[in-house]
C-alpha cells in the first residue's frame, strides 16, 4: 500500500504505508537519533507531531516491552527510510509495523528522508498530511494550513494524582508529558515520586509538604501553558528545591519573566553539545524541542544562564538566584541518547538533602 | 584551553613501513596531524623511514627525516633538533611503543620533551595487560577472564583453570601478530611459545575465549579538560574470534539496542577517562548476544585503523582534532570544518550506514591458510556508503576487486547442499560468500546464524539480496524489478546477466545515481565539505552543489587506486593526491573518486569533491554524468584505475596524458612485440603455450631457466622461474586445472642486473630524474628487490642505451605524463622486459631522493605545460649527492604458510627508505629500516640450492672472517669446508637426527639464514619449512645471495648509528 506525506508548501512524498492506515495532520519534524527509536516513538513531548527519522534503517533491534517512555506514542506520525521487518535482539517482542498497528500510528516508508530533512532545514518545522488514503490535494492543504499543534499538554498528562511509593524523600512529578525515565532516575536515587496532573493547584501540591518538585518535559508552545506557568510561579516562592526539564525549563523561565521563542527547526536528537558555562565542560545530550528559551530576556536578578548550546548558543540551562531551583533544555534521564548528565538528577537530590538537613 | 604557551617545536613519529596491521591509515592521520600543528605555527620534525607517503612531503613539516624508526636513531635525532615535545598517537602501534621506549628509560626528561597524546602511564595501563585488566577492574568495567604469562608452564595451567579454548594475545605487538586461539594443550604450546618470542616484551595473555559474542567497537575522543565524545560506533559483522581487521564491519552498530547501546558507550567514556588520553582512542567490546553482559576486549590509545575509518564514515578528521586536543586545545574550542557552524564537541549522526569490507593478498599466496583468526591478515580495507547494508555490501564487493560484481562466488555454487553446511563452519576469507550461496539453495536463516554466529541481523539482509536475485531470474525484467535492484547498488550489467535480457530489450530506460552527502550531522546543518556517495534517489546534492559553486575552471576528475593490495600500496595514493594538488595549482576544479578510507585522498579536503564509491565502469559512469568533467586522469591510480581507460576511451572521454591506444599497446602482447620491433630494442626471447608438452618443448629450445606466466594478468601473478622440466611440469598442472582461455608464456629467464627507470615524458622531451638498478638479480619481483639510486654498477656506455631505449620507448609509446621501464642487463646487453605508461612505485621514492616532484610535473605536461617550460632539461636529470636504497619490507609473520623465497611474484607490502652519502650506509640505513637487527657476531646457517653453490662460498667466507659460527645442511657444508670455510654441518628434517636445522633454529644460536631454493612453494618442503621458523623466530632469512652479499657489505664496514648522518630531505 501506498501512503503519502503532503507538506504545508505543497510538496509531496510518495513512498510505502506501514503501521496504521488513515490520514493525519501534524507539524512535520525530525530527528538525528540513530538509536532508541522506541523511546522516541512513545516521547510524549511529539504530541501533535509527524517524526521523521534521519537515521535510514530504523526498527532493527524490535520493539520490547520495557523501552517505551510512556504507555503508547503521542506523535501523530511516524516516516522512516526502512524499517525493519526482521528485527535481532534478545529483548526483541516483535516488529516497528506490528506496533505502530497496535497504536494506531500511521507510518511512511521508503521516501529520501534526507531530502525531507533538508526541506525542513531550510524552510523550518512545517504541517504535513500523512495519508494512506486518495486526498483532494487542494482540500489537504487547505486543513494543513489550518492546523496548529495547539496545548496538547492536557492530552499526555494524567488526569489524577498517582501516588508514589516509599523513599527517603518525597518528589513532586508535575506532569506535562513527562518520560518515564524521569521518575525511574529519581527513583533509582531513592526518591519516592509522586505524579500529579499538568494543572496541579498550588494548595493540592503543598499539602502533600513535598521535598522537592520536578517539572517533567512536554509538548507543544510553552506560552500556552498559562495556568502551570502561574503554578511554578507560585511554587518559586515556596522555597522547596526544584529541578525542570525541557517544558518544565520554559515554563519556569516564562513563570520567572523570561521569554521563549521557537526555533526554525528545533533540537531533536542524541548527538547535542551543551556548555556548563560554571565548569567549562561540554556534554552530549539528548534533545526533543521545537521552543527555547531566550536567555537574554531573563533578568539577571532572577536567574542566570548555566548551559548553552555549543552549536547555536541557544540557552540550554539555567540556575535560579530567587529560589532553590535549577532547569535543563536537554534530558538528562536520555532514553534514547547519551547518559552523560544523568549526574544532574544526584546534584537535584543532595539540593533537596541540604535543604531538609 | 587555547594552544600551549610551551610548545614551539613538535616531534612526529610516522608508523614506518606498511605492513599488515600498520597500512596507510597513519599516513592519512600523520598528514592530518602534520597540516594541523604547521597551521598553528608549531615548528614540526618529522621522522618516517617510509618515503611511499605524503606525511613525509617537503610541504608537510619544518624537517623530514626519512630514517630508521629505531630508539638510537631517534634519540640522536632529538638531541640535533632538541624538539621540546613527542606527539606519540598519531604513528600506530611504532610510535607509540618507540615513545613509551624513549620516555621509560629517562631520555625525554633528560632532553626536556614533553610527552604529548598519552602519558607514559597511559599507554602502560592500556598496553601491558596487567596494569589494563587492573584499570578496568577499578571502574568496574568487565574484562574477560584472562592472565598475563611469561613462559608456557603458567600458561598451561592457567588454561587449566578457565578452561580450553583460550586467546593467546602476545603485549605490544602489531595487529595481533603471533597470537592465536589455542583449542588444546599442544596447541596452547605452540601459539604461546611463538606469541612470547614475538612480545617485545616476553609477555602474553591467555584468556577465556568468548568467540561468537558481538563485536563493537567505539571511536571515542578525550581532550584535557575531560571533555568526551564517541565519533562513530561500528559493529563486525563476524562475531568475536576474527580480528576487527579482518572483519566486514559497518557502522554505525545496527544490532544493539538502546540499552546496549548506550551501556557501551558510557563504558567507552569511562575507559578514556580513568586512562586519561588526551586525543583519540578506540575501545573494542564483546557483548553477549542474549544479554547485557559484556567485556572490554582492548583499547588502543590512539589513533588508529578503525580511527580513520570512523573519520571517513561519519566525515569527523579524528587526527586532526586530536592534534590540536594534544597541542591544548579542548573539543569546545575546535570547530567542525565540515559544516564550519558547528563545533568539534558533538557526535556525528549519519543519515546512511557504512561497511568496510578487507582486502586479502590470498590472491597471491595460494598456499597460505585463509581461515581468519585473532591475527590480522588483511592487506588492506574498502569502505561502501550506501542508506542500506545491503546497498553498501553491493558496493563493497565491487570495490575490493574481486572480479564479482555480486556475492556469488563460483567455487560455492558447485557444492552440494551438505558441503555448503559443512563449509558455514569454516572461519574464512569467504565466509559472507558461503552464507549467501547456502541462503541462494535454501538453508534457512535459522541454520546459517546458529552454525555461524553471526547476527541473524545480518543474515536476513543477505537473505534480501537472494531474494532480489532470484526475482530477476523470475520471469521478464519489469520496471518495478529493475528499479528495486537499482536501490539495492546492482549494476544494470549484472541485473541484465541476471534476468537474461538487456534493458533495451525490456524497454527498460537506464538510470544513473544520485549523489548524497557525508555532513557529520545527517542534514541537520547545511555543510560546507563536498563529501558524496551514491544513491538511486531522486535528488542529487551533488548536481545541486554543482551548480551553486559554478566556476570558469576546468574540471578533472582523477581516479584513485582502490583497496591497499601487494603490488598495488600507498605509492599509488600518494602519486593520486599529488596530482590533484598540482592540478588544483594550475586552477582546475579537481573532483577525486575513490574507495579506501586508510587514504589521504578520500580526506574530504584533498580534493575540491571527493566521490566516495566503487572504481567500476558502471559507477563511474553515473559520476561522469553528473560532473560532466573536462578531462579525466587514469594514470596514477595504478592497476584500477588504468583499467578504466578502455571503457572511458570508448564514452569520449578526454583522457588527460597516454592515450588508450598507447596503454593497449603496453598491454596486447603482441602489440608490445610489434613496437619492440619497430624501435629495434631487445626483449628477453619468448613463446606462448598451452600444453605442458609445448612448454617443455619450448622450454628445451630456450634453455633452462625460463620464466612461465599466464598472459591474462599483470604484476608478477603466478609467475614462476622454472629452472628444470619438473618446475614446469608441476606448474603447467596448477594452470591447466582451470580450462585456459589465455596462453601461457614462456620467456627466457636472463639472469642479469635489473635496472628500472621512471619517466616523464611530454611528446617532445624526456626526463629521467634517476636510474635505479637492483641489488638482487632479474628474477626477483622489482617490488621486492632492494633498489638503489643512481644505479652503482653500471658502465656509462649501459646507462646511455637506456637514456636511448627509453627516450624511444616513450615516442613510440606517446607517453604524455609517466612511465616506467623495467629493463635487465645480461652480458652487457639491455634488454625491456615490461613498459608500464603510468605512475609506478617507485615514483614517490624517486621524486624525494631527486627533488624532482614528478607527479606534478607529469600533471602539468597532461595540461600541456611542456618539461622545458617548467624548466627541466631533457635526458638523464644529473645525479644527487646522496645515494638512496628502497629496502622492500614484508609481512611474513602475519601469513603463515607462506613461503618467504622471493621470486617473480611480488611479496611486499611495504618499504623503507635509507639515503647516505655512501651506498653502504644507505644500505644500512635501509636494512636497519626494514628491520634488520645488523647483528655482527653469532650464528649463520646455510641451505642453498644448487645453482647458488658456486657463489655461496664466497659469502660464507666473508662471514666467517667477520668471526660468525657457520651451519650448513650436508651438501653445502661439505661444499663449504672443502673450500677451506669452517662450517658445521646441521641435519635436514628428514634425516632424523639431532641437531636438525629445525631445532638449530629454535636453539637461539642463529642470527642469519640464507636460504634458496630450486623449487617449489609447498609448506611441506623443508625449504619452506627453515624459512618460516626462521620468521617465526624473527631471524633475518635472506633468499637471495645479492641480498646476503649486500648486508655483508654493510656489517664489514662496521657501521654504528653514532657513525650515521641524519639527513633532513628537506635540505635536497
Amino acid at each position: 500500500m501506498t501512503a503519502k506525506l503532503i507538506l504545508q508548501n505543497g510538496r509531496i512524498y510518495e513512498g510505502k504505508a506501514f503501521g496504521a492506515v488513515g490520514t493525519v495532520v501534524g507539524e512535520v519534524v525530525f530527528t538525528t537519533g540513530m538509536t532508541g527509536y522506541q523511546e522516541t516513538l512513545t516521547d510524549p513531548s511529539y504530541a501533535g507531531q509527524i517524526i521523521t527519522q534521519t537515521f535510514p534503517l530504523i526498527g532493527n533491534y524490535g520493539i520490547n516491552s520495557l523501552s517505551s517512555e510512556a504507555a503508547a506514542p503521542a506523535a501523530k506520525g511516524y516516516i522512516v527510510r526502512e524499517h525493519c521487518e526482521q528485527p535481532s535482539n534478545f529483548r526483541s517482542q516483535g516488529d516497528i509495523d506490528g506496533f505502530l498497528k497496535a497504536c494506531g500510528v500511521i507510518g511512511l516508508c521508503d521516501i529520501d528522508t534526507r531530502s525531507l530533512t533538508r526541506v525542513i532545514r531550510e524552510t523550518g518545522v512545517m504541517n504535513g498530511m500523512l495519508t494512506t488514503e486518495d486526498v483532494n490535494i487542494d482540500d489537504a492543504l487547505v486543513q494543513i494550513k489550518s492546523y496548529s499543534v495547539g496545548k496538547v499538554v492536557p492530552l499526555v498528562s494524567v488526569t489524577k494524582k498517582e501516588q508514589g511509593g516509599k523513599g527517603k524523600l518525597n518528589i513532586a512529578l508535575i506532569d506535562y508529558g513527562y518520560k518515564r525515565h524521569i521518575k525511574a532516575e529519581l527513583e533509582k536515587l531513592g526518591a519516592s515520586v509522586t505524579v500529579y496532573p499538568w494543572n496541579v493547584s498550588i494548595s493540592e501540591l503543598l499539602a502533600d509538604k513535598p521535598d522537592g518538585i520536578m517539572l517533567s518535559n512536554g509538548p507543544g508552545d510553552p506560552e500556552e501553558n498559562v495556568e502551570a506557568i502561574d503554578t511554578i510561579r507560585e511554587i518559586m516562592k515556596q522555597n522547596i528545591p526544584l529541578f525542570g526539564i525541557c517544558l518544565g525549563h520554559q515554563l519556569t523561565a516564562l513563570a520567572s519573566g523570561a521569554k521563549t521563542f521557537k526555533l526554525k527547526y528545533g533540537h531533536r536528537g542524541a548527538n547535542q553539545p551543551v556548555l556548563d558555562l560554571a565548569t567549562e565542560r561540554t556534554y552530549v545530550t539528548s534533545q526533543n524541542h521545537g521552543y527555547a528559551v531566550d536567555g537574554d530576556s531573563l533578568d539577571k536578578e532572577v536567574g542566570e544562564v548555566s548551559h548553552v548550546n555549543a552549536n547555536d548558543l541557544t540557552c540550554e540551562g539555567i540556575r535560579y538566584k530567587n529560589a532553590p531551583a535549577f532547569t535543563v533544555q536537554f534530558h538528562p534521564e536520555a532514553h534514547g541518547g547519551p547518559q552523560d548528565t544523568n549526574f544532574l538528577f544526584k546534584e537535584f537530590i543532595s539540593l533537596i538533602e541540604k535543604g531538609t538537613k | 584551553m587555547p594552544l600551549r604557551k610551551d610548545i614551539k617545536k613538535i616531534l612526529v613519529i610516522g608508523s614506518g613501513p606498511i605492513v599488515i596491521g600498520q597500512a596507510a591509515e597513519f599516513d592519512y592521520a600523520g598528514t592530518q596531524a602534520c597540516r594541523a600543528l604547521k597551521s598553528e605555527g608549531l615548528e614540526v620534525v618529522l621522522v618516517n623511514s617510509n618515503p611511499a607517503t605524503i606525511m613525509t612531503d617537503k610541504a608537510m613539516a619544518d624537517k623530514i627525516y626519512i630514517e630508521p624508526l629505531t630508539l638510537d636513531v631517534l634519540k640522536k635525532i632529538i638531541t640535533i633538533e632538541q624538539p621540546d615535545s613527542l606527539l606519540s598517537t598519531l604513528g600506530g602501534q611504532t610510535a607509540l611503543t618507540l615513545s613509551m621506549q624513549l620516555a621509560k628509560d629517562g631520555f625525554l626528561a633528560e632532553h626536556g620533551v614533553k610527552l604529548l597524546g598519552a602519558n607514559p602511564e597511559t599507554i602502560h595501563k592500556a598496553e601491558d595487560r596487567q596494569a589494563f585488566k587492573d584499570t578496568m577492574e577499578s571502574i568496574g568495567e568487565p574484562s574477560v577472564p584472562s592472565e598475563v604469562v611469561e613462559d608456557v608452564e603458567h600458561a598451561l595451567s592457567f588454561a587449566d583453570t578457565i578452561g580450553y579454548p583460550v586467546i593467546v594475545r602476545p603485549a605490544f605487538t602489531l595487529g595481533g601478530t603471533g597470537g592465536g586461539i589455542a583449542a588444546d594443550v599442544t596447541e596452547l604450546k605452540e601459539i604461546c611459545g611463538n606469541g612470547l618470542r614475538l612480545s617485545p616484551i616476553g609477555q602474553v595473555l591467555i584468556e577465556k575465549c568468548i568467540s561468537g559474542w558481538k563485536e563493537i567497537e567505539f571511536e571515542v575522543i578525550r581532550d584535557a579538560k575531560g571533555n568526551v565524545i564517541t565519533v562513530c560506533s561500528m559493529e563486525n559483522f563476524d562475531p568475536v574470534g576474527v580480528h576487527t581487521g579482518d572483519s566486514i564491519v559497518i557502522a554505525p552498530a545496527v544490532t544493539l539496542g538502546e540499552h546496549e547501546y548506550q551501556m557501551l558507550r558510557t563504558a567507552a567514556m569511562n575507559i578514556i577517562q580513568a586512562l586519561g588520553v588526551e586525543g583519540g582512542c578506540n575501545c573494542q567490546f564483546a557483548l553477549h548476544p542474549t544479554s547485557f553482559r559484556y567485556a572490554v576486549i582492548e583499547v588502543n590509545p590512539r589513533v588508529s585503523r578503525s580511527s580513520a575509518l570512523a573519520s571517513k564514515a561519519t566525515g569527523y578528521p579524528i587526527a586532526k582534532v586530536a592534534a590540536k586536543i594534544a597541542v591544548g586545545y579542548t573539543l569546545d574550542e575546535i570547530v567542525n570544518q565540515v559544516t564550519g557552524k558547528t563545533k568539534a564537541c558533538f557526535e556525528p549522526a549519519l543519515d546512511y550506514v557504512v561497511v568496510k569490507f578487507p582486502k586479502w593478498p590470498f590472491d597471491k599466496f595460494v598456499y597460505a591458510k585463509r581461515t581468519l583468526g585473532t591475527q590480522m591478515k588483511a592487506t588492506g580495507e574498502i569502505m561502501a556508503i550506501a542508506p542500506s547494508f545491503e546497498a553498501a555490501m553491493m558496493k563493497a564487493v565491487r570495490s575490493v576487486e574481486l572480479g564479482m560484481d555480486t556475492l556469488t562466488k563460483k567455487k560455492f555454487t558447485k557444492l552440494s547442499v551438505q558441503e555448503l553446511l559443512e563449509k558455514l563452519n569454516d572461519v574464512d576469507v569467504d565466509r559472507a560468500f558461503c552464507v549467501f550461496e547456502a541462503l541462494k539453495r535454501g538453508i534457512s536463516v535459522e541454520d546459517i546464524c546458529r552454525i555461524t554466529t553471526i547476527d541473524k541481523w545480518f543474515v536476513c539482509k543477505l537473505q534480501n539480496l537472494a531474494n532480489i536475485e532470484q526475482s530477476l531470474s523470475d520471469g521478464a525484467l519489469t520496471e518495478e524489478k529493475y528499479l528495486t535492484a537499482k536501490k539495492y547498488s546492482y549494476l544494470d550489467g549484472t541485473i541484465e546477466r541476471l534476468s537474461g535480457t538487456t534493458l533495451a530489450k525490456a524497454k527498460i530506460k537506464r538510470r544513473y545515481a544520485s549523489y548524497k552527502m557525508v555532513d557529520t550531522c545527517a542534514a541537520e546543518f547545511a555543510a560546507e565539505t563536498p563529501y558524496f556517495y551514491g544513491t538511486f534517489d531522486e535528488e542529487n546534492e551533488a548536481a545541486e552543489f554543482i551548480e551553486e559553486h559554478k566556476t570558469d575552471k576546468k574540471k578533472i576528475i582523477v581516479f584513485g587506486s582502490g583497496p591497499i593490495r601487494i603490488g598495488q600500496g600507498i605509492e599509488f595514493d600518494y602519486c593520486s593526491v599529488h596530482c590533484v594538488w598540482a592540478l588544483k595549482e594550475l586552477g582546475c576544479e579537481v573532483i577525486i573518486c575513490n574507495n579506501n578510507p586508510e587514504t589521504v585522498s578520500t580526506d574530504f579536503d584533498t580534493a575540491d569533491r571527493l566521490y566516495f564509491d566503487p572504481l567500476t565502469a558502471e559507477d563511474v559512469d553515473s559520476l561522469l554524468e553528473t560532473e560532466k568533467p573536462f578531462g579525466v586522469v587514469v594514470q596514477f591510480g595504478g592497476q584500477t584505475a588504468i583499467k578504466l581507460t578502455e571503457h572511458l576511451a570508448k564514452r569520449g572521454e578526454n583522457i588527460l596524458g597516454t592515450s588508450a591506444d598507447s596503454v593497449d599497446m603496453a598491454e596486447d602482447r603482441k602489440r608490445f612485440d610489434q613496437l619492440l620491433q619497430d624501435c629495434v630494442i631487445p626483449r628477453p626471447e619468448g613463446m606462448t603455450v598451452f600444453t605442458a608438452d609445448e612448454a617443455l618443448k619450448c622450454a628445451g629450445q630456450l634453455g633452462y631457466p625460463v620464466l612461465l606466466r599466464p598472459s591474462y594478468v599483470l604484476g608478477g601473478q603466478n609467475m614462476i622461474i622454472a629452472h628444470c622440466d619438473s618446475d614446469v611440469r608441476e606448474y603447467m598442472e596448477i594452470i591447466t586445472q582451470t580450462k585456459l582461455q589465455n596462453p601461457v608464456l614462456i620467456d627466457k629467464y636472463m639472469m642479469g642486473t635489473e635496472v628500472e627507470v621512471d619517466a616523464i615524458c611530454d611528446g617532445e622531451d624526456f626526463l629521467i630524474p634517476g636510474i635505479m638498478e637492483h641489488i638482487e638479480r632479474a628474477g626477483v619481483h622489482s617490488g621486492d628487490s632492494i633498489s638503489v639510486y643512481p644505479a652503482f654498477n653500471l658502465s656509462k656506455q649501459i646507462q646511455n642505451v637506456i637514456i636511448s631505449y627509453t627516450e624511444k620507448l616513450a615516442k613510440a609509446l606517446k607517453v604524455i605524463g609517466l612511465v616506467n621501464i623495467q629493463y635487465v642487463v645480461c652480458n652487457h646487453q639491455v634488454y625491456v622486459i615490461e613498459v608500464n605508461p603510468r605512475s609506478s612505485r617507485t615514483v614517490p621514492y624517486i621524486s624525494k631522493v631527486t627533488g624532482i616532484p614528478m607527479v606534478d610535473v607529469a600533471a602539468k605536461i597532461m595540461l600541456g605545460h611542456s618539461l622545458k617550460e617548467q624548466g627541466y632539461p631533457s635526458g638523464l636529470y644529473p645525479k644527487q649527492k646522496y645515494v638512496a636504497v628502497k629496502v622492500p619490507v614484508f609481512s611474513f609473520e602475519k601469513l603463515h604458510d607462506v613461503d618467504t623465497q622471493l621470486g617473480p611474484e611480488m611479496k611486499s607490502t611495504g618499504e623503507c627508505l635509507g639515503i647516505a652519502r655512501t651506498l653502504d650506509e644507505a644500505l644500512y640505513k635501509g636494512l636497519l629500516g626494514a628491520g634488520f637487527k645488523m647483528k655482527r657476531s653469532g650464528g649463520v646457517l646455510f641451505t642453498v640450492r644448487n645453482s647458488d653453490k658456486p657463489e655461496i662460498i664466497g659469502v660464507a667466507a666473508r662471514f666467517d672472517a667477520l668471526g660468525f659460527e657457520l651451519y650448513a645442511t650436508s651438501g653445502t657444508a661439505s661444499l663449504l669446508n672443502r673450500n677451506c670455510v669452517p662450517t658445521n654441518i646441521a641435519f635436514r628434517i628428514s634425516e632424523g637426527k639431532a641437531p636438525n636445522v629445525l631445532s638449530l633454529i629454535d636453539s637461539g644460536k642463529i642470527d642469519y639464514v640464507v636460504s634458496t631454493s630450486e623449487t617449489g612453494r609447498s609448506p611441506a618442503l623443508d625449504s619452506v619449512k627453515i624459512r618460516r621458523k626462521s620468521v617465526e623466530r624473527g631471524i633475518v632469512c635472506l633468499t637471495s645471495v645479492d641480498t646476503a652479499s649486500a648486508l655483508l657489505g654493510c656489517l664489514e664496514k662496521e657501521l654504528t648509528v653514532d657513525d650515521l648522518e641524519m639527513i633532513d630531505i628537506t635540505k635536497i
